[in-house]
């Protein structure tokens, strides 16, 4: 029932490296990452790969198979021939550090620099209602396992290292998106600062030219673009660019 | 000796899932400063794996929920062998916990009027479970690092830094808990640790020890307090649910710094996990399938569950599929599904029809959730469920039924704490969350395990910001304490460029898969004393074999390095496992022995405490604590009889007689 | 750039992607381009564009006083305009396409290459996206949706206009009633189908349980907002479609079958 698998994976580090060719036994029914583990077990003990639940659920293993950015535990072996060569390597928007690994902080840098969820005053916890209606839409974007295989595939950031600082990439203006779309979240209450300024001004929304690559690339299948950007790029719209809008909110403050 | 690169906190928290990061939120708020140390990425946690709930008797769904009842249920699935104060504290404090989450940004799937919904659960007698979909693991993580987050950025509206208070360590192991040896009269406060000698001042935590995964140089954390929080031990198992960060380090760190692991014996194998593919064997499949409607069936086509109720729970489940059908829709009248009896029972079940060769072609029996909603209900409340058996195995649960089998999944032992302040007896060392021991008893309710972390998380947190503030002077670390660490991590390149021949040396990945093996075959779902007995010699001798592991190539990123540190953990937990599951001669909960198939109830009086001394690991009998009062009356004495012995019916009797009022416990606080 | 793409093996290469990426926008650009083409040689044409009872939409609404006789009942332009009628009013609707969120996709990528397909890394240097002027102004693809509506407005009545005959009779079908009614229907489902439309609609509410109504209309306009590529595809393709019926009628290439 099984194979010898043709692989050819990147190895190297920050000062570089390159494709190495391994011939690897392949089983019915297995995934990428479990080739890597063979690879790990029986030819080079110190590959190094990033790896946690193996059920994509954790978003760990992010990688480039075939050119395309997959998570390798979801990427199942039948879909390879069994004479195609399959290419691994790292994610290439961020900085090797060995092998597969690549330096994954520049996500957590941008994390933390958007404001946190803002509790209404006043409303006790226990006393918090929302409804069904009303969270659907910011639940989508809590799916998000975090592999960052779209700030991976983003040619913003891919291509572009300059832009780096200036865009926060595709899961950090959807994290925008779910607060803003969050129905208790009162940071304009409480603080007077506005997210869509926010994502606009400081992270760089104008930046995302909508080629949904975010949402091509997405294994939980989270339409980024779609659900969070557009509708992010639409409130912006709404403040920066839409004078009947902005009248309208001069007028009266609109429930919204 | 290099110099090594120091840090020096109020609190190092080691574990970044659930209880890790709930006892560092907590720490912080104290005004501690705080870090918090994780072998992963930072939101990676085994947490995320989390699918079906949070337990907690917040009564939105079904509004005769209380924390009595949910206290009842926890101490049944636990075959009452669980510590009553935990499981208590645990059923008080579970709906506070989660209405918390709601207030870090956390969005969970709501009933009409706007509050928290709640689903049913194995063992659980009302709706409890508050979920996000199957995701809520996520939901949990991601809100709790939100937090996190949201704290930092507070610190750098005041410090200018997000990490002047607090810092996270990713992808950072820790290999070693230092201690300091305290002269006469300078010991810290008194700590309520358990089993504590009195005399003697024992050695306080100073810090720990760690290496950083990505250029393998090692770091120092001087710390007069550490929270253990790093989750189970499911690595050692073949078929299993865990991660490979499950490797039970914070057990094997707690009993080399001197602390005791309790109930290591019981293992939780849940009874749905995927069985085909071979690659993914033993993914978790959650039990909200079941707790939706999905129902379990043999080869045969037969709903075996019914043949499977025991003797304890006859009356509270259904013994005919009519009944148990009409449940899902009037719960009030009719008795529950045998599919959703505590998860040691349904593993337990499966296991025999298998056995009885009535499995399906990969050894598994059928769950079946296509019959019984629409496929676009499935789709809704079990996204990932779908998602998963689609990807992973070609199978649309939606159309077909999914081949499920038991994999290991939990271990209710762990470092034994005092359930108020989390403090093990090592003054210093505090425990939440998978890695502590005692709140589940023999088995843990399924949903019981993420309310676990948050309140037991949060009180760890307390408990050590308490015991730093109270103490007089900071313990230290010394340079020989820090030389032996570096040596021990250090030995696998060492063994490689050694004296030994090459043949001597050890392969880490050979070792690993045979430890597996030994402890899925010899200490499994099933346990016989012959075979646990040869489990012992076997593992004696991959102990002796681990001696020689080698590694090659550097220190960067090397998971072979990793795999091999590892190691030791796993071999050291796994003894204290196979230890104590010979030592019980009965069978409850996750532990199941075919030489002594009976509960017996003179055992339930009796834990087993497991420490280490130098090379090898101990086992001893502790008598258990009788439960207060008042909560024994919580329950009916048709019920006690069944598992109490007649001596404490009797003695219970008369306390009762007696009059004794409930108490308080001494040292609670809220 | 620095760690990234420098090193060798990842970035030597443009892309290590082994399917055939290239495809779509290929594709792309070659009906984009079809289109185009054939759109300005029948919008400078100014001719065979009417058809009684058939306006080409090309030409919809005909608002110079050069339009043909019976094509249009409002001439807002006067006699200055010598050029063809088609001119003054297929910017707008040109402006609602080139605005919009899908078409922006799909020019990005396949004439712009930026980037030409995921993962495959786009020529240009320097990239600042829709921060600056011109792109900025695709922002204001809401105000061209206001407009489009009003075209759609008009294209229908054409549509209702084709069931009389060429004399202005009512109860007449031909083929050509239904080429101009499916045009008109494509257009309203490109429009309510976008982006904007689904924003105005609902989106912009954080508390949908407050506006029921509103919540279901975004609800509906969100199902066919998934399938806007689509819409906007048939809609692109069925307009070229209309006017060349009307052109082939028009110019008496073929007649037009008369079903009542």
């Amino acid at each position: 029932m099984g194979y010898q698998a043709h692989f050819r994976v990147w190895r190297g580090d920050a000062d570089g490296g390159d494709l190495h060719d391994f011939t690897v036994e392949a089983n019915e029914g297995e995934v990428v990452l479990d080739i890597i583990h063979r690879l790990q077990a029986t030819q080079c003990g110190d590959l190094a790969v990033r790896w946690n639940c193996k059920a994509g659920k954790c978003g760990s293993c992010s990688a480039e198979i075939n050119g395309r950015p997959r998570l390798m535990c979801m990427t199942r072996m039948s879909e390879f021939a069994e004479d195609e060569v399959v290419t691994v390597t790292p994610m290439r928007a961020f900085p090797v550090i060995r092998d597969l690994v690549t330096d994954v902080s520049f996500n957590y840098e941008k994390a933390r620099e958007i404001p946190a969820f803002s509790p209404p005053k006043g409303v006790a916890a226990g006393d918090y209602r929302m409804h069904q209606v009303d969270v659907g839409r910011s639940q989508e974007f809590r799916k998000c396992i975090e592999c960052f295989l779209c700030q991976n595939t983003c040619h913003v950031l891919r291509d572009h290292e300059e832009n780096k600082p200036a865009f926060a990439g595709p899961r950090f203006l959807m994290r925008i998106a779910e607060l803003e779309m969050h129905p208790l979240d009162s940071l304009r209450e409480n603080t007077g600062a506005d997210r869509t300024e926010v994502a606009q001004q400081e992270h760089g929304l104008g930046y995302c030219n909508i080629t949904k690559c975010c949402t091509e690339v997405c294994p939980e299948q989270i339409k980024i673009t779609d659900n969070a950007l557009i509708p992010m790029k639409e409130r912006v719209a709404d403040r920066r660019y839409d004078p009947l809008v902005w009248l309208g909110n001069k007028i009266r403050r609109r429930r919204t | 000796m290099t110099e090594l690169e120091r840090h020096s906190y109020d609190v190092v928290v080691i574990g970044a899932g659930g209880a890790g990061l709930r006892a560092a939120i907590e720490a912080h708020e104290q005004g501690l400063r705080t870090a918090v140390v994780c072998k992963s990425l930072f939101g990676k946690a085994h947490t995320v794996m989390a699918e079906g709930g949070i337990a907690a008797a917040m009564g939105n769904v079904n509004s005769r929920d209380s924390w009595q009842v949910h206290f009842r249920d926890t101490m049944r699935g636990g075959k009452f062998l669980n510590n009553w104060r935990m499981a208590e504290l645990h059923a008080k404090e579970a709906p506070d916990r989660v209405w918390e989450l709601e207030t870090y940004g956390a969005l969970f799937d709501r009933t009409g009027d706007g509050r928290i919904s709640q689903r049913n659960f194995g063992g659980h007698e009302y709706p409890r479970l508050a979920h996000v979909g199957d995701r809520t693991g996520l939901e949990l993580i991601r809100s709790l690092q939100q937090k996190i987050v949201a704290l930092q950025q507070a610190d750098r509206r005041e410090h200018g830094d997000y990490e002047a208070r607090l810092r996270v360590f990713a992808e950072c192991t820790v290999t070693e808990l230092l201690l300091d040896s305290p002269e006469p009269g300078q010991a810290g406060p008194a700590q309520t640790g358990p089993g504590q000698d009195t005399g003697a001042t024992p050695p306080r935590v100073a810090g720990a020890f760690a290496y950083w995964r990505e250029s393998g140089r090692f770091v120092v954390f001087e710390a007069p307090a550490v929270v253990l929080a790093t989750g189970g031990i499911g690595k050692s198992f073949k078929v299993t649910s865990n991660s490979w960060e499950y490797t039970g380090d914070g057990h094997a760190l707690a009993l080399r710094a001197g602390a005791s692991l309790i109930n290591m014996e019981f293992v939780q194998f849940h009874p749905t996990g995927m069985v085909w593919p071979p690659s993914v064997k033993g993914i978790l499949v959650t039990e909200s399938v079941r707790g939706d409607g999905g129902v379990l069936r043999n080869s045969e086509g037969r709903r075996f569950m019914f043949d499977y109720i025991p003797e304890v729970f006859k009356d509270k489940y259904a013994d005919n599929e009519d009944e148990a059908d009409r449940w899902y829709t009037d719960p009030d009248n009719n008795r529950r599904p045998p599919e959703l009896l505590p998860r040691d029972e349904v593993a337990r079940a499966i296991n025999a029809e298998v056995k009885a060769g009535r499995g399906t072609e990969h050894g598994g029996v059928f769950l079946d959730v296509s019959t019984r909603m629409s496929a676009d209900e499935i789709i809704r409340r079990l996204p990932s469920m779908h998602h998963q058996f689609k990807e992973l195995a070609d199978v649309d649960i939606t159309a077909e039924p999914m081949e499920v089998g038991p994999t290991c999944h939990y271990v209710m032992g762990g470092v034994e704490v005092d359930p108020d302040t989390a403090a093990s007896r090592v003054p210093g060392l505090f425990a939440a969350g998978e890695v502590a021991g005692g709140m589940h008893g023999s088995n843990r309710l399924g949903g019981n395990s993420l309310s676990d972390l948050l309140v037991f998380g949060r009180r760890a947190g307390l408990g050590a910001a308490d015991y730093v503030t109270a103490l007089r002077d900071r313990p230290r670390v010394t340079e020989q304490v820090l030389a032996q660490a570096e040596r021990t991590a250090l030995a696998p390149f060492a063994n490689l460029a050694g004296a030994g021949p090459a043949a001597d040396q050890e392969n880490p990945y050979t070792l690993h898969l045979e430890l597996q093996q030994v402890m899925n075959d010899l200490v499994g779902i099933i346990r016989r004393g012959a075979e646990m007995a040869q489990a012992l010699d076997r593992l004696d001798e991959l102990k002796r074999r681990a001696e020689h592991v080698a590694v090659e190539g550097h220190r960067q990123f090397n998971p072979g390095w990793h795999l091999a540190l590892d190691l030791r953990n796993m071999l050291l937990v796994s003894e204290c496992v196979a230890r104590s599951a010979l030592r019980r001669t009965e069978s409850r909960g996750g532990h199941t022995r075919d030489d002594y198939p009976r509960m017996d109830p003179r055992w339930r009086r009796k834990l087993l405490v497991c420490t280490a001394d130098g090379a090898g690991v101990e086992v001893a009998e502790r008598p258990q604590e009788p439960m207060r009062p008042d909560l024994v009356d919580l329950f009916e004495f048709t019920e006690l009889q069944k598992y109490l012995t007649g001596e404490e019916l009797a003695a219970g009797g008369a306390e009762r007689a007696a009059g004794r009022s409930a108490t308080e416990h001494p040292g609670e606080r809220s | 750039m620095t760690a990234g793409p420098s090193v060798a093996g990842r970035a030597g290469t443009r892309t290590l992607r082994t399917d055939r990426w290239w495809l779509q926008p290929a594709v792309t650009v070659a009906a984009l381009l079809a289109f185009v083409v054939y759109a300005t040689i029948r919008a400078f044409a100014n001719a065979a564009y009417y058809a009684p009872p058939y306006l080409s939409p090309m030409y919809s609404p005909c608002l110079a006083t050069n339009c043909v006789p019976g094509a249009s009942d409002v001439h807002l332009v006067g006699d200055w305009w010598g050029l063809s009628p088609a001119l003054l009013v297929l910017v707008f609707p040109l402006g609602f396409r080139l605005t919009c969120y899908y078409y922006r996709k799909a020019y990005y990528r396949s004439f712009w290459a930026s980037p030409p397909a995921c993962a495959v890394a786009e020529p240009h240097r320097r990239y600042t996206g829709e921060t600056r002027f011109p792109l900025v102004l695709n922002n204001a693809h809401r105000y061209f949706f206001y407009v489009g509506l009003l075209f759609n407005i008009v294209l229908s009545y054409d549509a209702v206009l084709a069931f009389r005959d060429e004399h202005g009779n009512w109860g007449h079908a031909g083929l050509g009633t239904v080429v101009l009614v499916v045009n008109a229907l494509l257009l309203w489902t490109y429009s309510l189908s976008c982006h904007s439309c689904r924003h105005v609609i609902g989106g912009r509410l954080n508390h949908f349980s407050r506006h029921p109504i509103r919540y279901r209309a975004w609800t509906l306009v969100s199902r066919l907002n998934a399938k806007h590529m689509r819409y906007a595809w048939l809609s692109l393709f069925w307009v070229a479609f209309t006017d060349l019926y009307v052109a082939l009628v028009a110019s008496g290439t073929i007649t037009d079958p008369r079903f009542f």
